[in-house]
């Protein structure tokens, strides 16, 4: 069955981990989970792909994961608090994960947050993004 | 009989943790936040609480996607610091007070709040970070800390109504406990930020401001945010605003207002905080 649409798929740039991507991704966040062991990680570096077979996951959730898709893993049930344990395993900041997500530059992305972060006005919703106007 | 001397609430970004760790908090954007929290320090220090609930959320560390619990309180005698991939924080043990704990599961889940209760729990960023808030870097934490972990990973969170409901059978709770006991409610989390996705690096310090006003004076006007208007103007992450109206609900209507701290950004997310005194728990 497709996924359901939700009220919430109307908020712009924004993958919400909800029940249906909770079922959906659990392969990919129980694999991140194991990344919190250090013998894991060892295995996982040794050879990405073979490691990647002990978890229930589908190719698309495989592929994404091999190339690092941090949003690719979010949209197809991937959390962010589970994915940001792959980013620490290769060695990368919060906020360099971050920066990839928002496909800016590490050092563009922390000038915005200094400047006062992303603006809500005009990233409330797909339409007002779209119309750059004001939700009526 | 116990009594709720007042609420607190900080964020609980990982950053500043780190900052602690790594002894980094003299550098300029670290002073920023940390300078916000001197006069919080030296007021817990005269406050002096016997007990603080620590309301938090786990962040992948004590719980995964296997198991999921809305409210869960931890009644064990102590909580280690949970590795969270760098190896655990180098923080105290939390050391809890099972009685106490004991006492709250019983009494709000007949109040019908059906708690998951933990007896053995590590703690991660989520609450110890909000502890050096509180209480700078000691050997030990100067008093029980009882943690609340709420689920606001998996959507839905508990709606913020609920988390304020759920206040007030904590406040219940606490009150009908027979020791004489001083209590500090911490709720933790936010302000407002989103860590996932292309919208990554929302701030919105319009709604954090008049979030930290109505939940010092108008709350119930708190409760009747919808989650889907904190995703789209707090963040996604924004959400674990509710985690501070659990605080709210479980003090007085009325409540004195000691002391605000608000600064953008602390990483990704904008810290807030405010210190909140009960009439009645002087």
């Amino acid at each position: 069955m497709p996924r359901q649409p939700q009220e919430y798929d109307d908020i712009p740039g924004t993958f919400v981990f909800d029940a249906e991507r909770s079922r959906q991704g659990y392969g990919i966040n129980m694999f991140c989970m194991s990344l919190m062991k250090d013998e894991n990680r060892k295995a996982f570096r040794a050879s990405e792909a073979e490691y990647l077979k002990r978890f229930p996951l589908t190719p698309e959730q495989a592929e994404a994961i091999l190339k690092r898709d941090y949003n690719r893993m979010l949209e197809l049930g991937g959390n962010i608090y589970y994915t940001a344990k792959l980013g620490a395993t290769d060695g990368h900041s919060f906020q360099h994960l971050a920066a990839v997500m928002t496909g800016m530059s590490q050092e563009d992305y922390a000038a915005m947050m200094l400047a006062g972060g992303r603006k809500v006005d005009g990233n409330r919703s797909k339409t007002e993004k779209t119309r750059g106007k004001k939700r009526g | 009989m116990a009594r709720i001397i007042g609420g607190a609430t900080t964020s609980h970004v990982p950053a500043i943790g780190a900052a602690i760790d790594l002894k980094k908090t003299d550098q300029p954007y670290w002073q920023r936040v940390f300078s916000g929290f001197e006069k919080t320090k030296q007021w817990m220090a005269e406050a002096k609480p016997d007990v603080v609930i620590g309301i938090y959320n786990d962040h992948a560390s004590a719980f995964s996607v296997e198991l999921v619990p809305t409210f869960a309180l931890g009644c064990a005698a102590e909580f280690p610091p949970a590795d969270e991939g760098w190896g655990p924080r180098p923080v105290p043990v939390v050391k809890g007070h099972p009685e106490l704990a004991a006492h709250i599961a019983q009494s709000v889940i007949l109040d019908e709040f059906d708690l998951t209760v933990v007896n053995r729990m590590e703690v991660d960023h989520g609450l110890t970070v909000p502890l050096n808030l509180l209480f700078g870097s000691p050997g030990e934490w100067p008093c029980p800390v009882i943690p609340l972990a709420v689920n606001v990973v998996l959507y839905p969170p508990p709606t913020g109504n609920r988390c304020f409901q759920f206040g007030r059978a904590l406040r219940k709770a606490i009150r009908s406990y027979p020791e004489d006991l001083r209590v500090l409610v911490l709720g933790t989390g936010g302000m407002s930020h989103q860590i996932s996705g292309p919208r990554a690096g929302l701030i919105n310090s319009k709604f954090d401001k008049a979030f930290l006003d109505n939940l010092s004076r108008d709350p119930k006007k708190l409760t009747r945010i919808t989650h889907l208007e904190y995703m789209r103007e707090a963040g996604a992450e924004g959400i674990e605003l509710v985690m501070w109206l659990i605080m709210r609900g479980a003090l007085d209507d009325k409540v004195d207002e000691v002391y605000r701290f608000y600064t953008v950004p602390a990483s990704n997310t904008a810290v807030g905080h405010i210190i909140l005194a009960n009439r009645s728990g002087k």
